[in-house]
């Protein structure tokens, strides 16, 4: 049997990694719970909830951060106003995750920490320059999440650590913006290829600046700076936006698995760009 | 917090309300939620189709918002207000909702129902009015191998319209 250690603080959530190195934490439950179960009775380490404490929970904003508790669910996030004005673009990813059940149970700290190539608040996190906040006994500490994550289930997490807030620049989001996820199905359905874009334009169809990621197209979450610095100031004509899709068919690294072959995938990642720039010129 | 020394972390007494009921139980710290239902307390309405949160079939409300039994733990329902099936008949909508679905020939071997009207109940509650695609994406996560989902869109689409008649004549 499996032991379940209640914190009601974070102090309580620090002490007990401390006691208990090989106890997991459990935000929303929708990936740890499903690993576990695949596995049943190979791993009876203890678990930390951490849906009781209230210091993870939440949304706010002071002067130059906004700040999300990593135990947020996802239909927090959506319905959020503080996120609908500075960060739309984390909430249209948000909205295309499982079904309602899963958006009301699953966490943005959980997706994080996953860390799947496929995970969708991902893609926007990257673009937005979210700095991850990571604390134990010892102290804080801040990533970038680029360098938070290292590989598909891998992060900067050290022993007795958990995420505790996401922060974010307020109007940090460009007004132009897209998330695009292919899958199979609409809901439910892991993407085979995610991608985020967010432009500025300086007057007709010239952007003056651009970022651009992709899921599931790479072991991690995919840019490519040297595109994004070669789009600014570029107009936006068909050349340039047929050589931009080109240099992405050329960037991505993607596997073949039972979901979409790795062709497919890098033609659908060249081909979500072409479309998010095509929709910019109006 | 519990002490790791004492074996009280292993079983742990858990108080809620289930459907209007005060409980309060001993159980199994990592007893899954669909688990204490059915199992220990015989309230087989909630299925477990997939057991990992694919299907639906498990739904119930946590303090009014739609979540899967087969993802939750024991423990993570202290404190908490439970919905199951086998309580809607005693909500002010959920006659309704339930003689939709009769109405509609919305139901074909049932095992998605319960997971279905929880759903649809957590939808409506939060829109009385919602359009067919609201439907739709409302029960995106509720999986039915029988019926095509067309006629489950309709009941929930008439429970809507009665429900919003009923209030009106009151
Ligand atoms: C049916 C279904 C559909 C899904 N659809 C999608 C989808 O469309 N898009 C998508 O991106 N994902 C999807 N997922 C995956 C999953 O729901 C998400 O990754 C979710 O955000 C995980 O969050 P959680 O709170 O449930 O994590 P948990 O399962 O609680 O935890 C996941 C991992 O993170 C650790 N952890 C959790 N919180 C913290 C923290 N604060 N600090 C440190 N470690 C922590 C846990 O120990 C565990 O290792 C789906 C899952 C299911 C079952
Ligand atoms: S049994 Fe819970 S979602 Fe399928
Ligand atoms: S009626 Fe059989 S699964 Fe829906």
């Amino acid at each position: 049997m499996r032991a379940v250690l209640t914190p009601g603080s974070l102090d309580e959530v620090f002490d007990l990694l401390e006691r208990h190195p090989d106890a997991m934490p459990v935000a929303g439950g929708t990936d740890l719970l499903v690993r576990l179960r695949s596995q049943a009775g190979q791993d009876d380490r203890p678990l930390i909830p951490l849906a009781d404490v209230k210091e993870l929970h939440g949304i706010s904003k002071d002067g130059t951060t906004l700040a999300i508790g990593a135990v947020t669910s996802f239909s927090r996030i959506i319905a959020d106003p503080l996120i609908a004005e500075h960060a739309p673009l984390l909430a249209k990813a948000a909205r295309t995750i499982g079904g309602p059940a899963i958006r009301n149970m699953a966490t943005i700290g959980g997706n994080i920490r996953t860390a799947s190539p496929a995970g969708d608040s991902l893609t926007p996190l990257y673009l937005l320059e979210a700095m991850i906040e990571i604390a134990s006994q010892r102290g804080k500490r801040l990533l970038p999440i680029g360098e938070f994550i290292i590989g598909p289930g891998q992060t900067a997490l050290c022993g007795g650590e958990i995420i505790t807030r996401i922060l974010l620049q307020p109007g940090g989001c460009f007004p132009c913006h897209c998330f695009e996820k292919t899958g199979r199905r609409r809901s439910m359905a892991i993407a085979v290829t995610s991608f985020a874009g967010m432009a500025r334009l300086s007057g007709e169809g010239v952007i003056e600046e651009a970022r651009f990621a992709w899921g599931s197209v790479a072991p991690t979450v995919l840019r490519i700076p040297a595109l994004e610095k070669e789009l600014a100031g570029s107009r936006l004509d068909d050349g340039t936006i047929r050589h931009a899709a080109q240099i992405v068919r050329e960037s991505v690294t993607p596997i073949s698995d039972i979901r979409a072959t790795a062709d497919y995938r890098r033609s659908i990642a060249g081909n979500l760009l072409a479309r998010f720039l095509e929709g910019l010129r109006g | 917090m519990n002490d790791m020394t004492q074996p009280a972390i292993r079983k742990k007494s858990v108080h809620f309300t289930l459907n209007g009921s005060a409980l309060n139980i001993e159980t199994r710290a990592d007893r899954r939620v669909i688990d204490l239902l059915r199992e220990d307390l015989g309230l087989t309405g909630s299925k477990e189709g997939c057991g990992t949160g694919e299907c639906g079939a498990c739904t119930i409300l946590v303090n009014g918002e739609a979540k899967l039994a087969c993802l939750m733990l024991a423990v993570q329902l202290d404190g908490t207000r439970v919905e199951t099936v086998e309580g809607l008949a005693q909500t002010p909508d959920g006659p309704l909702l339930q003689q939709a679905f009769v109405e509609e020939g919305a139901v074909q071997c049932g095992f998605c129902i319960p997971g279905m009207e929880m759903a649809a109940t957590a939808l409506l509650r939060d829109n009385d009015n919602p359009s067919r695609d609201a439907i739709r994406e409302g029960l995106s996560g509720n999986l039915c191998r029988c019926t095509g989902y067309v006629k489950i869109v309709d009941a929930v689409e008439r429970a809507a319209r009665d429900i919003r008649c009923c209030r009106e004549e009151q």
